[in-house]
């Protein structure tokens, strides 16, 4: 593991309670360090999911805590948790979750703009730098509907990437891909950790992807129960 | 505009323009309210104001009449501290004003504006053999037109034609007609107290009130003096303020001076004027009525966009949107169709008066005129202010749930 973890989960659990109570996560420890790539495997239903929605402040857990950059983050107030998920983390989901009524380069804009670091022509000379870097740049004033899967998957990543998180969450970013489109994800993917240093944690049901990861843990009823490799 | 608030707005306006049916349908509805609600408020208020326009010029701002609020206390009564007193009986005729011309020259003193004597006589004119019981007012004719509007309503004559003839009549057209007099023809006037006058027509008065149209004439102070039977007699004294809403003051302080009972406009028509209140009342009521009607629309078209847009709503939290910039997305939405709205129902208002301006109404009591319209900012104020805060409303109520959603829950569902 290099360096200090970007994220860190303690002993932690996540219990639906309703009228069917369910337990989601439970006695999870992990740490996601710089430049790794880890991947998360496990049947459907055992949690994965969960557990990296808990990783990236999207989920309150029930117990334990989640570190970022050393910071607990369970008791914040939501705000300070969403001004921690739009500056240090990056999220892909298997649904590209694009907005449709606004082109590539605005969705890529978007957590930019929420920001509001940057002076506008700055916000969209890197929104344009990013969508070039994953091959995107002939698609910027598309919208979703005009692109195809694989190309909004790569809109997704940019936007994911617009204000420079240090760690990119992805859930199942090529299970709707076909296999030359997932080839292409995974690449930049790859990129992203070996060339930018970035953490990148992704769920997944694909093994032989999840083997091209540096770190692999498998959850099964809602814990870690193996994790292979080393980055 | 800092660059939140722009995403905002940009997010917003994309919403609206991407559902212009939804939006044009929650825009009509807030036009419609405001446009009718500024026109509604146009009439009732312009309706009002031609009321009390009327009421206010027919009659004078403040009659000082020969009459006290109180009667006069008997001697007994100032001698001793308990009097009882029967069978008192009051004078057969009016007292008249004391002194009229001199409270004249004291009341236009303080009073800016004009004063004028009259004396009501009761009496019957007749003309080839038809009679009709009148009122007969004696006037000056110099003052009058200082007082009054009947200089205006004179037909086939004038006012000063009262100096014409010995005897001079200016008779109500309605009277006239019911008797069948013309201008130029001698009638004969009956006082209460038997003396009869015999009256040349010199011109008829139109008021455009059937009922004093057809009871009234008019005639010099000396010739109602006569008919009264009262050499002297002057029992009303008219004013006309310039300041027509100063009119209950002046007449307090004139009662206090003179110990006449006097009485402003206002008092004379107290009934209407509350009547006019509760019509205000309902009228707001109304207006707000179809405002909040109109906020439903908004409601509606925001509560649908944001349970269509559920799932950008929860990846815009999952990206890190703050639940109050959310919040604001959706209220500005709301805000945009309120203010579009709000702007082509002024011009909707402004239309429909202009356009009910130009209707005419015809009454057997009064002369055919125009629906009254009176045009005020404050109408387009307070019904752009309200539109704007329904809108707010029905806008936020929808935004704070849509804002308050735990993105989590979304994307589980949908992944």
């Amino acid at each position: 593991m290099n360096g200090t973890p970007l994220i860190r989960a303690e002993n932690l659990g996540r219990v639906i309670t309703g009228e069917v109570p369910a337990t989601l996560i439970t006695g999870a420890d992990l740490a996601v360090a710089p430049g790794t790539f880890l991947a998360i495997t496990g049947p459907s239903g055992s949690g994965k999911s969960s557990l990296l929605y808990l990783l990236g402040l999207l989920d309150l857990p029930t117990t334990g805590e989640v570190y970022v950059e050393g910071r607990a983050t369970s008791r914040l107030p939501e705000d300070a948790r969403a001004a921690i998920r739009l500056e240090k983390l990056g999220f892909v989901f298997q649904f590209h979750f694009l907005l449709p009524e606004f082109t590539a380069l605005e969705n890529v804009l978007l957590p930019m703009r929420a920001l509001g670091r940057l002076t506008g022509a700055a916000m969209e000379a890197r929104g344009l730098a990013l969508l070039g870097s994953l091959g995107l740049e002939a698609h910027a004033r598309k919208r979703p509907d005009q692109l195809s899967g694989g190309q909004r998957q790569r809109v997704a990543i940019a936007r994911a990437l617009a204000n420079d998180p240090a760690v990119l969450l992805a859930d199942e970013p090529t299970g709707n891909l076909d296999t030359h489109s997932t080839e292409q994800v995974f690449a930049i993917l790859r990129r992203l950790v070996d060339a930018e240093k970035r953490a990148v944690v992704i769920v997944t049901h694909d093994l032989a992807l999840a083997a091209r990861a540096d770190r692999q843990v498998r959850v099964v009823d809602g814990r870690i129960v193996d994790e292979a490799g080393q980055a | 505009m800092s660059a939140r608030l722009g995403l905002a707005v940009s997010i917003a306006l994309t919403h609206v323009r991407s559902r212009a049916r939804q939006t044009l349908v929650g825009v009509l509805g807030v036009a419609t309210g405001v446009g009718f609600s500024v026109m509604m408020a146009a009439l009732m208020e312009g309706s009002q104001r031609d009321f009390i326009t009327q009421l206010v010029d027919a009659l004078p701002h403040i009659l000082v009449s020969d009459e006290r609020r109180h009667p006069s206390p008997q001697p007994a009564e100032e001698a001793y501290d308990a009097a009882a007193i029967q069978g008192l009986t009051t004078k057969a005729i009016r007292p008249g004003i004391k002194n009229p011309f001199a409270m004249m020259s004291a009341i236009s003193g303080w009073v800016d504006g004009a004063v004028a004597p009259s004396v009501q006589a009761k009496a019957v004119v007749r003309f080839a053999g038809r009679d009709r019981t009148a009122s007969v007012i004696g006037i000056d004719p110099k003052r009058e037109g200082e007082v009054s509007k009947l200089p205006t309503q004179i037909r086939q004559g004038t006012l000063a034609d009262l100096y014409r003839a010995s005897n001079a009549i200016i008779l109500g057209d309605g009277l006239a007609g019911k008797i069948g007099a013309r201008v130029g023809n001698v009638v004969s006037v009956t006082g209460g107290t038997g003396q009869v006058l015999l009256c040349t027509v010199v011109a008829f008065s139109h008021t455009g009130v059937a009922s004093a149209d057809d009871s009234q004439a008019y005639v010099l102070v000396k010739t109602a003096q006569i008919l009264a039977g009262q050499t002297g007699l002057v029992n009303e004294i008219r004013v006309k303020a310039q300041d027509v809403m100063a009119a209950r003051e002046i007449a307090a302080r004139i009662e206090a001076e003179t110990g006449y009972k006097s009485v402003s406009w206002q008092e004379a028509h107290e009934d209407l004027l509350s009547a006019f209140e509760i019509r205000n009342l309902i009228m707001y009521m109304v207006v707000g009525a179809i405002l909040l009607v109109a906020s439903f629309g908004t409601y509606n078209i925001i509560s649908t966009i944001t349970h269509e847009k559920t799932r950008d709503i929860a990846i815009m939290k999952s990206l890190g949107l703050t639940e109050r910039l959310v919040r604001t997305i959706f209220v500005l939405e709301g805000l945009v169709i309120g203010l579009i709205g709000t702007a082509l129902g002024f011009a909707l208002g402004l239309g429909l008066s202009l356009a009910m301006g130009q209707v005419a109404i015809k009454s057997p009591f009064m002369d055919a005129t125009h629906l009254p319209i009176y045009y005020s900012p404050l109408h387009y104020a307070l019904a752009g202010a309200v539109a704007l805060s329904a809108s707010l409303v029905a806008a936020y109520l929808p935004a704070r749930k849509a804002a308050s959603l735990q993105p989590v829950d979304i994307i589980r569902g949908a992944s």
